[in-house]
């Protein structure tokens, strides 16, 4: 199952020598025209949507988000994951919750969270690079343990009253066009993350890593090292999620952010970094972020509920891989079909319209009550 | 690594046989467990207590045995929990509009539409090369929007179910409760499918080294659709028995439980690599974990420490496999277990 689909590839086979083609190939134009038809198709269906006040207020609701894809890129590029940074983002805003009940000074309480973001971080890090064990377990380990020592922390109460100078952080903002402070941490960040993937020998390290993690040892690469220090990024810019969210909702519950780790999972790959690791680029999780926010906020406007619409970035997430395989499959193949092929589709085409007829049949009744 | 094993064969013999006995481990933890919650609170050792653990992971194993098969191809279904959220939502509407439907018709129902979902992970998956975790992630989300568009919000609740379809998973005419007896066939029918059919030992081929089972002629595309399948057929099942159990259909039905049924996998001794998995390891897996949560109510611990206990639990376990597998390697040992 290692069909990686080239057009997602950062780096393009050496053998094609038509540059300039390949560079307007890459994933990042697809998502960049897929942003603009979006923009077009959102402008056409809501008057509401060029608005620099609206999407400057949309903006503060990804940009949690998108703290978390920057580090998420990392790790991926390396192929590994981490399932944990929601409930890592969790345990640290309930810390800060916590601390801030118990009347210690606010920046204090953030400092300890973005410390328990980098413990948190840690533990996966020597879990993974020390002890080698698959990213994929130790992180659903800590996704459940730290969501947990969240609920231990907070139980069921909530932490609010901030002061308004901590506010500012999630709520605040900056300039003429109110552009949301948080989305000026995150550019800051980002800019950070994509010069160091990109432009230091660390971030090709990453990409070595993915690419052949053995070979990568074998050539003198701290990789244990390496592999520690990105999970504890992980953690700390979960946690600096955590206080921006706690920041922008204004108070904080345990179960904040529940289920955000899979939205930063399914950004990241939409962003065309390979979940086997070894490419993608920075810009293209960036323009993930922004197709996804643009996305939501568009559906969001003509009164598309926010469970529906992830409909659409499912959809959205499994089409950006399948279409391209599916598509050179169809090339290769010429017309040579084989009859069982034709059969199996011919059956779950009727399993499928079989579902559908049942599904807008059968909620008729007690819709209509 | 003959020379390695010329060296105290016989230690060496029972300590291998130990810990290939991979369940072993998880029964002397279950054990120790027991042995300490029963010190502390006396209502744990009892009749009535035991059958409410098995009344409370009756629907993990079953989902969790479906996710094994899934694991041993090397692959992951994080789609189940959205499966029995569409599939409990869509039978529930249908029983509630037509009480007249016989409760093993619903059953059927909800293993039918939970395998149709599943062919749609299977098929985006083997015809469209779409990596498990992404493709199942993707209908993650979407099954679960479904879930929101078929039923537009509402919910249905206990009493406008009929009480055929509430009694499916609570009634004991054999005097164990349904939901039990169903989830002892499923492991039944799973481990005699895994270990003495063609298509079962297909799986562990396929999980052990796909090349090799693609050349010696095992049909690793029909397989791989199988599992996603089985693995639907099985939320399907545990749906129903879910909305029955529980008399209730919501729109945040089963949320987050995916996780929970990978962990009873992995708790269990299943390799999250492929390759290697049991049924009774899974079992343990799902009893143990059943077993910490009705241990910390019991002895009167927080609620609240129940997640982060489970996460310690799944670490724990893995770090401790891991430990074995190393140890296996070491004395000449394949490592593998299955």
């Amino acid at each position: 199952m290692t069909a990686a689909p080239g057009e997602r590839n950062g780096t393009m086979p050496p053998e094609r020598k038509r540059l300039s083609l390949d560079f307007f190939l890459r994933w990042e134009w697809l998502l960049a025209a897929l942003i603009a038809a979006v923009i077009f198709v959102n402008a056409q269906l809501s008057p509401f949507f060029l608005s620099t006040r609206n999407l400057m207020r949309a903006t503060s609701d990804f940009m949690e988000m998108g703290l978390m894809i920057l580090p998420m890129a990392f790790i991926i590029i390396t192929a590994n994951i981490d399932l944990s940074v929601a409930s890592t983002l969790a345990m640290s805003a309930s810390l800060l919750g916590w601390l801030h009940i118990q009347g210690v000074n606010i920046w204090i309480a953030a400092a300890a969270a973005l410390l328990l973001g980098l413990l948190a971080g840690g533990l996966n890090g020597l879990l993974v690079a020390r002890a080698r064990l698959p990213a994929l377990v130790v992180t659903l380990g800590t996704f459940a343990f730290y969501r947990g020592l969240a609920f231990v922390l907070l139980g069921d109460q909530a932490a609010r009253g901030y002061p308004a100078s901590f506010t500012f952080l999630g709520q605040g903002t900056v300039g003429a066009i109110r552009l949301p402070f948080s989305a000026v941490l995150f550019i800051f960040f980002a800019i950070v993350f994509g010069l160091v993937l990109h432009k230091t020998t660390f971030g090709r390290y990453l990409y070595a890593i993915g690419n052949n993690e053995e070979a990568t040892r074998y050539a003198g690469v701290p990789v244990a090292r390496i592999k520690l220090i990105i999970f504890m990024l992980s953690g700390f810019m979960s946690a600096l999620a955590g206080i921006v969210i706690a920041a922008r909702f204004g108070s904080t519950r345990p179960d904040v952010g529940t289920g955000l780790e899979l939205a930063v999972i399914t950004a990241t790959v939409l962003g065309g970094i390979n979940i086997f690791g070894g490419s993608g680029t920075m810009i293209g999780a960036f323009l993930a972020l922004i197709l996804i926010g643009l996305m939501r906020f568009g559906m969001g406007l003509v009164n598309v509920q926010g469970q529906v619409q992830s409909i659409a970035i499912g959809l959205l997430l499994i089409f950006s891989i399948l279409v391209p395989n599916v598509a050179r499959q169809l090339s290769r193949r010429g017309v040579a079909v084989r009859r069982g092929a034709v059969l199996a589709a011919m059956a779950m085409l009727a399993l499928a319209a079989f579902f559908i007829w049942f599904f807008f049949w059968s909620r008729v009744p007690i819709l209509n009550q | 690594m003959s020379a390695i094993a010329t060296g105290e064969p016989e230690r060496r013999s029972v300590f291998l046989a130990l810990v290939r006995f991979r369940e072993l481990s998880i029964i002397i933890f279950i054990l120790l467990l027991i042995a300490v919650v029963a010190a502390n609170a006396p209502a744990f050792l009892t009749a009535p207590n035991f059958r409410n653990i098995l009344l409370n992971i009756s629907i993990l194993t079953i989902v969790a045995l479906g996710q094994t098969m899934v694991i041993i191809t090397r692959g992951i279904d994080l789609s189940v929990s959205a499966m029995i959220g569409l599939v409990a939502m869509m039978v529930s509407f249908t029983v509630v509009a037509f009480p007249a439907v016989p409760p093993a018709l619903a059953m059927l129902l909800g293993i039918l539409l939970g395998g149709i979902l599943g062919s749609f992970n299977g098929l985006i998956i083997t015809a469209g090369k779409v990596p498990p975790i992404i493709a199942t992630l993707g209908t993650l989300s979407i099954y679960r929007g479904m879930v929101f568009l078929y039923s537009g919000g509402t919910w249905i609740n206990s009493f406008e179910m009929p009480a055929g379809y509430r009694a499916l998973a609570k009634a004991a005419p054999l005097g164990v409760a349904n939901i039990i007896l169903f989830a002892a066939v499923v492991a039944i029918a799973v481990y005699f499918f895994l270990n003495h059919t063609r298509p079962g030992r297909d799986i562990y081929a396929v999980g052990s080294n796909p090349e090799a089972a693609r050349v010696s002629g095992i049909p690793v595309q029909r397989t791989l659709l199988m599992v996603y399948v089985i693995s639907g057929l099985l939320a399907g099942m545990a749906a129903v028995l879910w909305a029955s159990r529980f008399e209730s259909a919501q729109t945040n039905t089963a949320l987050g439980f995916e996780l929970q049924t990978v962990a009873a996998a992995v708790v269990g001794g299943v390799n999250i690599f492929g390759g290697s998995g049991t049924v009774p390891g899974v079992i343990l897996g799902a009893f143990l974990l059943g077993t910490i949560e009705n241990a910390l109510i019991l002895v009167r611990i927080s609620p609240f420490w129940q997640l982060a206990a489970q996460g310690l639990l799944i670490l724990v376990a893995v770090v401790v496999d891991s430990a074995i597998r190393h140890r296996l390697q070491q004395i000449g040992g394949s490592g593998e277990l299955s």
